[in-house]
């Protein structure tokens, strides 16, 4: 009922937004009503999360004649709610402070409590079509805001590939719920559990993997991801990097391991072999990117794929008969899928605030921000880090949990999962050692060094607005929290998974609160909380053990930098993001990018600088959408010529139409 | 009570023992090439020095990079706490498993490629970058080599692996070998010593570690070194520890066997600095761009080990 | 663990460290690190060739040993360093395909065999399965390395490695026959495709295979 309410009030902040757009602070009242309706969802997810009990349902009296809407609050549900609305809610009060940096406020503010709106509705949805016209409206919600800053061709352009990627998305969704539905049109959810007969795995599998996977960002259908998350205003690419790919993920999780019935392990290794492949793809794409923000969606990416690896695990286990490692596979993935999206919208978040204070999205413009922006650095270093799996934090634990799940994959009978399984876990581990590379690069060079710009170096000037600092600082101590406690996470997390896995699951085993060892007490355990605790006391030994030298304290001094001359040491004379990455680019590059590096010398003693210039190609965009897009393109001039024929011609068409029916219907009296 | 006793002991023994190991193999290396070489208490003296002396930070600096040295040096010293020297059964061990003990690593190297990006001068951009290529190899090369190990005696804690070989449960499994060159490949990336990076070098076009360290001086630079003579113990104990498990004094010993344990951790210690040391004589220091080669080697070494394990029947 | 169990384990070893010599020429750069590489799978070989002849209590097998110590591991790496000083051929390996391609390759040719033998029993009375995916392994990387390196020099040596893999197969059959001679077959097969080479070079470099024109570049003679 609470949510009902709660629900309710976003179409009207809706409208208040677009009626009162006029005014400065309805932007920010619309905002805060995002902020404390999400809470109050968050808070409703939670009690039910934790509370446990039978799902409430409904069925409301609207929609299509003789269905009505479904909705149902189950255990996955609760749990994508808090996913949702948790980072919803630091990202609204976030806009609080944003929207007067945001450039075209009046086309964002009305949508952006729809898309709430369509993202919460997806996740309560109980038939079909709910589900669909929930998707869609999130879909398009996300879409105007993407659009808004309508000015930059890049925008435009981006928008276009997103919303046909969006109704591709759909379509194929469209597609395996009318499977599941099948002839009788059960639309509901409750009619295609209860027949879940696993004989439309076949065509329901891949459409569930196109539909979803598309909206989530798995390769090769992520190439919207690029381009629409940095063409929208911070707050919003936060909402849906960090939250709308988690909606996909929870179609995903929905209709593969709840609706149909037995999934065979083959597509287990599918979805892992797709993960590991965006995995790979997206951290290098990251690796190579100056624009920050499109830095963070390839990251996205690549943490998707790592997600997929987890549920495509779980699939293979689950059909392998073996619920609890199926369990382990999934409570990793869910995991994985609570961390990123605390830390990816604390990151684009901080990406926003950076923007707001220096105008500057590109790397090679930053610098030395650590110094002048205090929070919204520190907050960014706990999220990189984060994002790198950098233990006691929480992107860790989900990796940690992931990687003893595979550890266990070559107990499956299958053959090609033996070895595949080494295989997927090497790409995990190569694409998790990338992303910490890649954090190192975005971190570094944004945030420490001196100031590549003007306006970097001016930064500090206007000081973030409180409740953008405030939103940043919840999310990093949630990220702290999450890593610091992982057996109270992973225990909530268990009870989600049981239904869905077929199984139970043990969390720690043997061995008591503090410490996770999933699999057995012997097989492998982690302690984030002793970790933390014996760690901080080192420190603490370490801090108070080297000042009782009895040295000074550290002196202010300019660097020493092998001897540069004062007044020589400019910030040009540091390394710029693409220095940073070519190592790794002349590595894995020159394979996967066609990387082909020139450089132009001038003659000796002539005054021009030497250039070097790179040249890389996007294997999925060059490799697959432009063919794709050439041979539409040859269709359709083919098909064109229809449009011209003599009127003989048209008749001729009708007549051989006629005839081709005429024939099939003989053909059919005969047999 | 004793149980932790002995866990403070190994704390406190692998920092004390730490910069003798890196003493012996600066001498073995002098005598291998025909000097007459340090005492192999030298470092002791120049980690106090360092001490004693002002430390300075750039002006540009944020407090990143005077936080950096401390949490690094935690870092790794709370991992080599977590791997088993001279006792098994200790009560930290289950706070961390092989693939935590990486990770514990990489948070060292991550603070200080990001101290390195702090510095605001080149040399710090190019450590950083350097470290970050050979950490994005290394640490794939580990997890494999992990994960080989993890199923041949079914659980990745390092204190049951040495428990597992202890029991005779593994014959001379090439799986293992293939494993253990595999480690000792990453090993020697991780500390970065010849032929990935030369520890005693300041040549621009050579350095890795060295330049990332370059702008840190008195207690500063001294706990970063101190967490580099650290890092080597740990994979000296790890790989002796795992590899030839004989002489670890099993859980609750009697002092006999914790004596036993201590010499016979003391003895593989010195051996294998020994041979790292005529290692790092014998062969040059690689060109950047054939780290690739060197740690994709690695990688599909630990990759072969999984794959061998399926015609030897192990799994 | 009886004695026999530690013999398959001995053996299984040294075919593995017969293996690890073959990924190890795939992975050098320079044409003299490849001979030394062979040497070191030469005595590898002898040392895997000793070894079964101890086990399997089969003396001709010394012979083999011996044929492949002397003739693999001392008189081809001589004569093949010697033609590469002598001719001038240049001493870098040329590579069709970039080193790391090749190794991910090898590795999955690797698999391949470890693949294909799973279906033999564990316990097949002539050849344990462990040694047959070894010996597989080393004829594929064999035939590896011919096809992605482009200097003759190594393409014999790839060619030298593929037997190798054969003859390790041959010893590690129990009761197989005409091991002997099969080996000292192989070994003549080499030496003339060594002198194919030697002659192809000499007719490149000279012009003439003719040895009456050849003797007037001895230089000691006026």
């Amino acid at each position: 009922m609470l949510i009902a309410l709660a629900l309710a009030v976003l179409p009207v902040l809706a409208v208040l937004g677009l009626a009162a757009g006029r005014f400065e602070g309805t932007h920010r009242l619309v905002a805060l009503g995002c902020a404390v309706v999400s809470l109050v969802l968050l808070v409703a997810g939670a009690g039910h999360l934790l509370g446990g009990g039978p799902p409430p349902a409904m069925v409301l009296p609207f929609g299509l004649p003789g269905l009505g809407f479904h909705v149902r609050l189950d255990s996955l549900s609760a749990l994508f709610m808090v996913v949702v609305d948790l980072p919803a809610a630091a990202a609204a009060f976030y806009t609080i402070g944003y929207a007067s940096h945001l450039p075209e406020r009046r086309r964002v503010t009305p949508f952006l409590p729809l898309f709430l709106f369509g993202m919460n509705a997806v996740l309560l949805a109980d038939d079909a079509i709910t589900f669909l016209m929930a998707w869609e409206f999130m879909s398009l919600a996300s879409w105007l805001m993407v659009v808004s800053d309508h000015r930059l061709e890049e925008n435009r352009a981006a928008g276009q590939v997103y919303l046909m990627m969006a109704l591709f998305g759909t379509l194929c969704l469209l597609g395996a719920f009318a499977v599941l539905a099948g002839p009788a049109g059960a639309w509901d959810f409750a009619t295609m559990r209860a027949a879940a007969s696993g004989a439309a795995v076949a065509a329901v599998a891949p459409l569930a993997l196109l539909g979803a996977g598309s909206k989530a960002g798995l390769a090769p259908l992520h190439v919207w991801l690029p381009l629409a998350h940095p063409a929208a205003p911070s707050p919003v690419s936060a909402l849906m990097s960090g939250v709308m790919t988690k909606v996909a993920l929870y179609a995903l999780v929905r209709l593969l391991f709840d609706l149909v019935g037995r999934v065979p392990w083959e597509w287990g290794a599918v979805l892992m072999v797709i993960g590991s492949l965006s995995a790979v793809l997206g951290v290098m794409h990251a690796l190579i990117q100056d624009d920050l923000k499109r830095l963070l969606a390839y990251s996205t990416v690549e943490n998707i794929g790592i997600v997929a690896i987890g549920l495509g695990l779980a699939l293979a286990f689950k059909d392998g008969g073996e619920p609890a490692l199926a369990a382990l596979a999934l409570v990793g993935a869910l995991y994985h899928i609570v961390n990123h999206a605390t830390f990816k919208t604390l990151l684009f978040l901080a990406a926003g605030a950076v923007q707001a204070a220096t105008g500057e999205r590109r790397l090679s413009g930053l610098g030395g921000l650590l110094k002048r922006m205090p929070w919204t650095g520190t907050a960014a270093l706990i999220g990189s880090l984060a994002i790198a799996s950098l233990p006691p934090l929480n992107g860790f634990v989900s990796e940690w949990l992931i990687l003893q799940a595979l550890f266990k994959g070559p107990s499956l009978p299958p053959w090609a999962m033996k070895f595949g399984v080494p295989v997927v876990a090497a790409m995990l581990a190569l694409s998790a050692a990338l992303a910490a590379a890649c954090f190192v690069r975005a971190y570094g060079i944004a945030f420490l060094g001196r100031p590549r710009s003007l306006a970097a170096a001016q930064a500090g000037q206007h000081p973030t607005p409180a409740t953008m600092r405030w939103s940043m600082a919840a999310l990093a101590f949630l990220c702290l929290l999450l890593g610091a406690i992982p057996v109270t996470v992973t225990d909530v997390l268990s009870a989600v998974v049981v239904p869905l896995a077929g199984g139970p699951f043990q969390v720690s085993a043997d061995l008591g609160w503090p410490w996770l060892s999933p699999v057995g007490a012997t097989r492998g355990s982690y302690s984030g909380t002793v970790l933390v605790l014996v760690g901080l006391a080192l420190f603490a030994i370490v801090v108070v053990v080297a000042h009782a030298f009895g040295a000074p304290r550290a002196r202010r001094a300019e660097a020493w930098d092998c001897g540069c001359p004062e007044g020589l040491l400019l910030p040009e004379t540091q390394y710029t993001p693409q220095s940073f990455s070519q190592p790794q680019r002349r590595v894995f590059g020159s394979t996967l990018f066609a990387a082909v590096e020139t450089i132009e010398m001038p003659e000796p003693g002539a005054r021009p600088p030497a250039r070097l210039s790179v040249r890389l190609i996007d294997p999925v965009w060059d490799g697959l959408y432009r063919p794709l897009f050439r041979a539409v393109a040859a269709i359709a001039d083919r098909v064109n010529r229809l449009q011209s024929f003599t009127v003989r011609g048209y008749l001729l068409l009708m007549f051989a139409t006629l005839v081709l029916m005429l024939l099939v219907v003989a053909w059919r009296q005969r047999s | 009570m004793s149980a932790l006793l002995l866990q403070l002991g190994q704390i406190l023994l692998v920092l004390a023992l730490a910069p003798l190991l890196t003493g012996w193999v600066r001498l073995v290396k002098a005598r291998v090439q025909g000097r007459i070489g340090p005492s192999p208490f030298q470092p002791y003296r120049d980690l106090r020095r360092l001490m004693l002396k002002e430390p300075l930070v750039g002006d540009s600096t944020s407090w990143l990079f005077r936080a950096a040295p401390y949490v690094t040096f935690s870092a790794v010293w709370l991992a080599a706490c977590l791997v088993p020297t001279f006792a098994v059964g200790l009560p930290l061990a289950p706070a961390a498993d092989l693939i935590a003990l990486v990770a514990l690593l990489a948070v060292a190297r991550v603070w200080t490629a990001l101290a390195g990006l702090d510095s605001g001068t080149a040399f710090g951009g190019l450590g950083a970058s350097r470290e970050m290529l050979i950490a994005s190899l290394a640490e794939p090369a580990m997890l494999m080599a992990t994960f080989s190990l993890s199923l041949v005696s079914g659980t990745t804690q390092p204190e049951r692996i040495i428990a597992f070989v202890l029991s005779g449960g593994v014959g001379i499994e090439v799986s293992l070998g293939l494993a253990l060159a595999a480690l000792v490949m990453v090993a020697v990336a991780e500390c970065g010593r010849i032929p990935i990076d030369n520890p005693a070098t300041h040549l621009e076009l050579t350095m890795v570690h060295e330049a990332m360290l370059l702008e840190y001086s008195g207690r500063h630079l001294a706990l970063m070194e101190l967490a580099g003579m650290v890092r080597l113990t740990l994979f000296l104990a790890l790989i002796g520890g795992v590899f030839a498990p004989w002489g670890i004094a099993p859980a609750e010993a009697g002092p006999l066997s914790l004596l036993i344990g201590f010499g016979a951790f003391l003895a593989k210690s010195f051996a294998l600095a020994s041979a790292l040391a005529v290692f790092e004589t014998a062969i040059a220091k690689m060109r950047v761009f054939r780290y690739a080669d060197f740690l994709g080697g690695a990688l599909l070494l630990g990759l072969l080990a999984t794959i061998f394990l399926y015609v030897s029947e192990a799994v | 663990m009886g004695a026999g169990q530690i013999a398959y384990d001995i053996a299984h070893l040294i075919g593995a460290t017969v293996l690890m010599a073959g990924l190890q020429m795939l992975y050098q750069r320079r044409l003299f690190a490849v001979i030394n590489t062979f040497v070191f799978q030469a005595l590898a070989l002898a040392a895997a060739a000793a070894w079964q002849a101890h086990v399997q209590d089969a003396p001709h097998l010394y012979v083999t040993a011996g044929v492949a110590l002397v003739f693999k591991a001392m008189i081809v790496p001589f004569a093949l360093h010697w033609l590469v000083e002598k001719l001038a051929i240049q001493r870098t390996v040329e590579t069709a395909l970039p080193i790391g391609w090749t190794m991910i390759s090898g590795v999955g040719l690797v698999a391949l065999s470890i693949l294909l033998v799973l279906p033999v029993t564990a316990n097949a009375a002539a050849l344990t399965r462990e040694s047959l995916a070894l010996a597989m392994s080393v004829v594929l990387l064999g035939l590896l390395m011919m096809i992605t390196r482009r200097n003759a020099v190594t393409q014999v040596i790839g060619f030298m490695a593929l037997e190798n893999g054969l003859i390790l197969a041959a010893v590690s059959a129990r009761g197989m026959p005409l091991v002997v001679e099969i080996s000292v077959a192989f070994s003549v097969l080499v030496a003339m495709t060594l002198f194919g080479i030697f002659f192809f070079r000499i007719r490149e470099r000279f012009d003439t295979l003719d040895l009456a024109d050849l003797e007037t570049y001895r230089g000691d003679r006026t």
